[in-house]
């Protein structure tokens, strides 16, 4: 065997690491599916119960008549913002750093949607007419509004996953011969629908995802604002407010942000790509998370200062049930712990490590689990007629199909990844090669401008074009 | 066309819910629980809702019977995914228990809290057999549908049938919701508000006339008569 340069290298140890976790499964893996797929088992026994006796089971009643499984909806379409954020606004802005994570951030946003679409159809009083919302469907309801914007947004999000996956796909068929089963071997023969790599091929790759990134941006938007919508269409106090879409979508970055970070941080650990994920994307991700901490600020102070300044008597009982009332607890925990500790965590740059970041990231998801429950529950608590104010509190069918959802979520990431290369070899490579003949030339030329004598004179002293990449730390290790 | 509206009278009114019971019993609406009601799942199409005002020396108490508002402009008709609640052609506010999916959506958006929601199979004891009403349009609904006040639709049918056996038109008092028809003080009124002659028509205008929640804009077919 030839010496290999040092891009080569970097090339074959990423396509090693990248499609380890297809080739090799762990009995770690085995145990963690096993204990996923009991946990989802409870949540369908939960939800047997349910469909057994009806929605008395859980602890929705005449004056709160949504709860928890709203709060999941909207958390969940939240969090798939994930995908479209880190990957369409990246790859539209042109960000290099991203190629290494853009696949497990359109992962979440697939899977995400899966999830949250089906806590609509678990809340439904009769989920054996599901077909009338085809039959009879009205476009003048939030609730059809929401099931064209979801069905559409998965179905962009599939296909936004997909094309870039081709080159890897056609990767897996072409490196994984041996020792793969047969169905195996035809899948990623199928999917990768005759990929060669020609130029042609890669032209019309690139012209599909560039469009696709542009297009799914505003559905990304679109959805999460028709889902504040099914809010904000209706009279509640806390709900009737215009700025509700923005701030729902903020939220859902938010919290979308959150996801990607904890699930990279997963991934990382347990597959052993620090090499590619390196603390800069986490750091990135932290000032990102940052600045929507400020956003989020700006949306809860302009909501509240301008309602509150009025005061009238529904806002007047909003106000006391979230800062001293019933639902205080949640409400004090997203302020502090899903907002300002969040903020402070990587606001400091003592705390501004992955270890900070990824606690801030948690933070973040239970705060903004928080969030949209005391946003349901609490709107629908405000009364409008003189009714007593009622409380709602989650049974354990409730709970347990939460946990359901959530086990959910983690068992088809799972699986997704002994199907899929979790990092996205082609680009990551791609810009590893680029970045090979851009950071050499770009610090030679830098150097060279410092030099009082001027450019012409220093070709000389210019530094070693690509030894030296390997010690940097690989996407932007170069000084841009 | 009629337009069918109801007046309630405050001022007579003595809070002693006849109503509520005649149309539990019209509409053969479930007897909620011990245990049901006390967690708050009590189906009541009309609700007497007690209203204290003021305090110490001062405090007052009010009741306000609740039935449907009937909205001109119905919130939940409008948020409705699946056309299972709908206006009907007399103003009526209508439930098809048969398409509704059960999302709580009309719940949701009803600012007067006048939907309720099937959160489990209607259960009736043997011994109110006899006093079901047999009538299709109060015929008990299934587990996970909404449901609601209709002002007694079937016997609006019932009326109309009779008048056309009769050979004449719909009469001012031919329609009588089992409310009205219970209330021992008559503080309830029903007719058709389009109708300059009848007894809805001039009550509704009279000053102690209004309406709940009138700024949000539903246009309430219910309209009260203010306490003197």
């Amino acid at each position: 065997m030839g010496a290999i340069g040092p891009v080569e290298a970097f090339r074959r140890r990423l396509e090693e690491r990248a499609l380890a976790p297809l080739t090799r499964t762990g009995r770690g893996y085995y145990l963690l599916v096993g204990g996923l797929l009991l946990v989802v088992a409870w949540g369908l026994y939960a939800y047997t119960s349910q469909l057994r006796e009806g929605l008395v089971v859980t602890g929705m009643r005449d004056r709160i008549m949504w709860g928890l499984y709203i709060t999941l909806f909207v958390l969940f379409i939240g969090i798939s913002h994930a995908g479209t954020l880190i990957s369409a606004i990246l790859r539209v802005t042109n960000a290099g750093w991203r190629a290494p994570i853009t696949r497990m951030a359109e992962f979440i946003t697939v899977v995400a949607l899966m999830v949250g679409a089906l806590m609509p159809l678990v809340d439904l009083g009769r989920p054996d007419r599901i077909l009338n919302l085809l039959l009879y469907g009205r476009w003048q309801s939030p609730v059809v509004w929401d099931l064209l914007s979801i069905t559409t947004y998965l179905t962009g999000s599939v296909i936004y996953l997909y094309l870039p996956l081709i080159p890897d796909l056609a990767l897996c068929r072409d490196r994984l011969l041996q020792g793969a089963p047969r169905w195996r071997r035809r899948f990623f023969r199928v999917a990768s629908l005759g990929w060669r790599g020609t130029p042609r091929q890669r032209r019309l790759l690139g012209s599909a995802i560039g469009m696709m990134m542009v297009l799914i941006i505003p559905v990304a938007v679109s959805v999460h604002t028709v889902v504040s919508w099914i809010f904000a269409m209706t009279l509640r106090e806390p709900w009737d407010n215009p700025m509700f879409g923005a701030y729902f979508v903020a939220g859902a970055i938010f919290s979308g942000i959150a996801g990607i970070i904890l699930l990279m941080a997963l991934l990382r650990k347990i597959y052993r790509f620090e090499e590619y994920i390196t603390a800069r994307h986490f750091v990135n991700l932290g000032y990102m998370l940052g600045a929507f901490v400020l956003i989020m600020i700006y949306f809860n102070v302009s909501e509240y200062l301008t309602t509150g300044y009025k005061m009238n008597e529904e806002v007047a009982f909003h106000f006391r049930q979230l800062f001293a009332g019933e639902l205080a607890p949640l409400y004090w925990f997203y302020l502090l712990g899903g907002l300002l500790v969040p903020g402070l965590l990587i606001l400091l740059p003592a705390t501004r490590s992955v270890a900070g970041i990824v606690t801030a990231a948690v933070l973040v998801t239970l705060g903004m689990w928080a969030e949209r429950y005391f946003i349901v529950v609490g709107g629908l608590r405000v009364p409008l007629m003189p009714y007593e104010a009622a409380s709602y509190a989650p049974t354990w069918v409730e709970w347990s199909i939460m946990a359901g959802a959530f086990a959910g979520f983690g068992l088809i990431i799972a699986l997704f990844c002994k199907l899929f290369p979790l990092i996205a070899v082609w680009e990551v490579a791609e810009h590893h090669e680029e970045e090979a003949v851009r950071v050499p030339r770009r610090v030679a030329l830098a150097w060279a401008m410092t030099r009082p004598e001027g450019p012409e004179r220093a070709g000389a002293e210019w530094p070693e074009p690509v030894a030296n990449l390997e010690d940097t730390p690989v996407l932007g290790g170069g000084r841009r | 066309m009629p337009r069918w509206g109801m007046v309630i009278d405050l001022d007579k009114c003595t809070a002693c819910q006849s109503c509520t019971v005649a149309c539990r019993v019209e509409n053969n609406v479930p007897i909620a629980g011990q245990r049901d009601s006390d967690e708050g799942r009590a189906i009541f199409w009309n609700e007497v809702i007690p209203v204290i005002e003021g305090e110490g020396r001062h405090i007052k108490g009010r009741f306000i019977p609740r039935p449907c508002m009937h909205c001109e402009n119905p919130p939940c008709v409008q948020v409705c995914p699946v056309g299972a609640t709908f206006k009907d052609p007399e103003g009526i506010v209508r439930q098809d228990y048969e398409r509704c999916i059960g999302c709580r959506y009309c719940t949701v958006a009803c600012p007067y809290g006048a939907r309720y929601f099937n959160w489990r199979a209607p259960e009736f004891a043997e011994t109110h057999a006899s006093y079901r009403n047999p009538d299709a349009p109060a015929r008990p609904r299934p587990v996970g549908v909404v449901e609601k006040c209709t002002f007694c639709v079937q016997r609006s049918e019932r009326a109309r049938r009779r008048a056309a056996a009769e050979g004449r038109a719909l009469r001012d008092g031919d329609v009588v919701p089992a409310c009205v028809q219970t209330c021992p003080r008559r503080a309830r009124f029903f007719g058709d508000l389009d109708d300059e002659r009848s007894q809805v028509y001039r009550l509704a205008r009279s000053p102690r006339a209004f309406r709940f929640l009138e700024e949000l804009g539903t246009r309430p077919q219910v309209i009260y008569l203010m306490e003197g």
